[in-house]
């Protein structure tokens, strides 16, 4: 009699268990819709072609999650990408890939991809969707090849099952695979930042967030333009090229001499939790930075002209600055259910 | 913000004129099937085993060659085009693809065929794509994404790469490193296509042309290009290597 009881119990617990965690993990046609907020640029990746649905967003975020997409399955996209460091890399200058393989960039993070035009440190990627394919056979990241992760996705039974019922098709073919994660990575989106509520006048500023926004939209926004918080543009803010690393950013992609030693301005969006800093990874804390952008005796020669017009900043200027800088840190987007890892279910 | 203008303009699709729009009759309306010949000067190419000699008498054999056509208009003596949206992927190593069959055709007669080689800019850039453009091919760079136009990798003892290989992968759509290049071929004389006569183009592809002109190769000083340097002379030299070989 006892033990029917807790054998009821049990069951009654699992099922409540596994009802509240299904829904933790499950993706609604509201989960997927795409909300541009007011104030923000038209996105450039629109899901023309890949239009939104739960299923291919589901597919996308276990693909995103798992290791199969490598050569020996040790690695995912998420190895490198981490949720809470707003899928940068926390504490890595310098990114991890196979076999304790160190890569020549730091990990960005990765939010409000959609808005960009052009993809990576130096925009060697000119679409969302064909982003995976650079770190997946990139023989010190993934080191696969896309028909060899192909091959494995139809030989994984539940694999083939989630494809057919995402893209109604009994072939997994690569065009789906990078669709399903494109929506994926699309959708990370951070607009809801203590900064976002107080433009719309749903939160306030103290005294030192408000001078640091100030200061920051005379020496910073030129470059780091808001609400995205970058131009997406390339430019050079004055760092000394690496003498080991000899990474020539855009340069190396367009061939133009005009172009070299510029990168892509990255977006200040979370960036409390992006550390360390720069294209390679060079500067640990906001501190540094902030030190950095105010010595303009530390700039090469080729810096941009905007960066001489930041000028000497004081201790007290770079303080506020910073407490500016983390009002740009996202809740809503960290801790979104939607993008957690769903093997954890 | 002229940056941004001209992405967007290198990522916008040509435009074509004059296109005869298909009748949707399939009773007044042919086919014409076209097939790439590959030949290192006047032999049909082998791979591996057999040797040519280039312009400098260095000797030299294939081990691949692949390429994409695309683009393609079918012309009238009038001006007027037939014109195709796929792209092609003709692979060496795979008979079935040198074959391509272009149906539709408005009954009429036709003086000439233009074609690309390589891929035009806007399905460079429109994201993940499937069949010929389907990244799978390994015909398409990750790390200045964008599809290789055409791959020729062989043997000399010339070369000085690890192996004495030579490989010359050439892709991009954008300038000043642009190699698609226009082929423009015209026939002998006026050909009828309609619904009763199934025509076949024979096209000779001379490979031996990609490394001969206007540019010599020299084997020696180049045998790998794998990006934006030397790209647009070997385009220059691969524009060239077209020519009917017969209609049937
Ligand atoms: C070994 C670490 C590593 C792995 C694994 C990895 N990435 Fe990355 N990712 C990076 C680095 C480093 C960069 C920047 C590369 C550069 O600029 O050259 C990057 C850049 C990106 C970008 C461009 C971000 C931007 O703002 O331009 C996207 C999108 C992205 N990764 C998605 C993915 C996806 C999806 C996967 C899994 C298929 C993945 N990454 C796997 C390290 C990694
Ligand atoms: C000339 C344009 C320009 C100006 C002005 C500028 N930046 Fe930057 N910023 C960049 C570029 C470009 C990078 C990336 C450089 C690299 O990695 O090589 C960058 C990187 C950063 C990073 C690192 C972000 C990350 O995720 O790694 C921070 C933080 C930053 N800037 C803050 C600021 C602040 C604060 C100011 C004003 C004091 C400022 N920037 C002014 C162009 C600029």
């Amino acid at each position: 009699m006892k033990n029917k009881t807790i054998i009821i119990l049990l069951l009654v617990c699992t099922v409540l268990l596994g009802f509240t965690t299904n829904n933790y993990f499950l993706i609604t046609k509201k989960d997927v819709e795409l909300n541009v907020p007011k104030g923000f640029p038209k996105p450039n990746y629109k899901f023309k072609n890949n239009k939104l649905t739960p299923e291919i967003f589901t597919l996308g975020r276990k693909l995103f999650y798992d290791p199969i997409l490598s050569k020996d399955s040790t690695i995912s996209c998420s190895s490198c990408h981490q949720r809470l460091a707003a899928f940068g890399h926390f504490d890595h200058p310098l990114s991890h890939g196979i076999n304790g393989l160190i890569g020549k960039r730091n990990v960005p993070a990765l939010q409000n991809l959609i808005w960009k035009d052009t993809y990576m440190w130096d925009g060697g990627v000119n679409n969302l969707e064909v982003q995976p394919i650079s770190p997946i056979t990139n023989p010190v990241e993934m080191n696969e090849s896309l028909a060899g992760v192909i091959e494995k996705l139809k030989h994984n039974k539940e694999y083939a099952e989630e494809f057919r019922v995402a893209f109604k098709d009994t072939n997994i073919t690569s065009e789906q695979l990078l669709k399903a994660l494109a929506q994926f990575t699309g959708l990370m989106i951070s607009v809801d930042s203590r900064y976002d509520k107080y433009m719309k006048g749903e939160d306030t500023f103290s005294n030192s967030e408000k001078i640091g926004l100030e200061l920051f939209r005379a020496k910073c926004a030129s470059c780091h333009e808001e609400p995205l918080f970058t131009d997406n543009l390339y430019r050079n803010n004055g760092l000394r090229p690496d003498t080991s690393l000899k990474d020539k950013g855009r340069g190396a992609v367009t061939g133009v001499e005009f172009d070299e030693y510029k990168f892509k301005v990255p977006t200040l969006r979370n960036v409390e939790r992006t550390y360390p800093y720069m294209h390679d990874g060079r500067l640990r804390k906001l501190k540094d930075v902030l030190d950095y952008y105010g010595s303009p005796e530390n700039f090469q020669p080729n810096a941009a002209k905007e960066m001489y017009e930041i000028g000497k900043l004081s201790a007290q200027e770079k303080t506020d600055i910073i407490a500016f800088l983390l009002t740009l840190s996202d809740k809503t987007f960290l801790y979104d259910r939607r993008f957690v890892d769903p093997f954890m279910k | 913000m002229k940056r941004k203008l001209l992405i967007a303009f290198l990522c916008m699709a040509s435009a074509t004129a004059d296109a005869i729009p298909f009748t949707g009759n399939p009773a007044n309306e042919g086919t014409l099937s076209v097939t790439f010949h590959n030949y290192v000067g006047n032999q049909v190419l082998q791979f591996d085993t057999v040797l040519y000699n280039d312009e400098l008498g260095q000797s030299f054999s294939i081990t691949k060659l692949k390429y994409y056509i695309g683009n393609i208009h079918l012309k009238k003596a009038n001006g007027a085009e037939v014109t195709y949206e796929d792209y092609y992927l003709v692979n060496e190593e795979e008979p079935s693809s040198k074959k391509i069959s272009l149906g539709n055709i408005p009954d009429g007669e036709y003086i000439g065929i233009d074609f690309i080689i390589g891929v035009d800019s806007l399905h460079n850039c429109s994201g993940a794509q499937s069949v010929a453009l389907d990244p799978v091919n390994a015909m398409f760079w990750s790390w200045n994404t964008g599809y290789i136009f055409l791959k020729l990798e062989g043997k000399s003892a010339a070369s000085k790469s690890p192996g004495n290989i030579f490989e010359f992968h050439i892709g991009g759509y954008k300038q000043p490193y642009n190699c698609i290049r226009s082929v423009s071929l015209v026939f002998d004389h006026p050909i009828t296509i309609d619904h009763a006569n199934t025509k076949e183009l024979h096209i000779k592809t001379d490979v031996a042309e990609i490394l001969k002109k206007p540019t010599t190769i020299d084997l020696s000083k180049l045998s790998s290009v794998t990006d934006f340097h030397n790209a647009t002379t070997i385009a220059n030299n691969y524009m060239d290597m077209f020519s009917v070989l017969s209609i049937k």
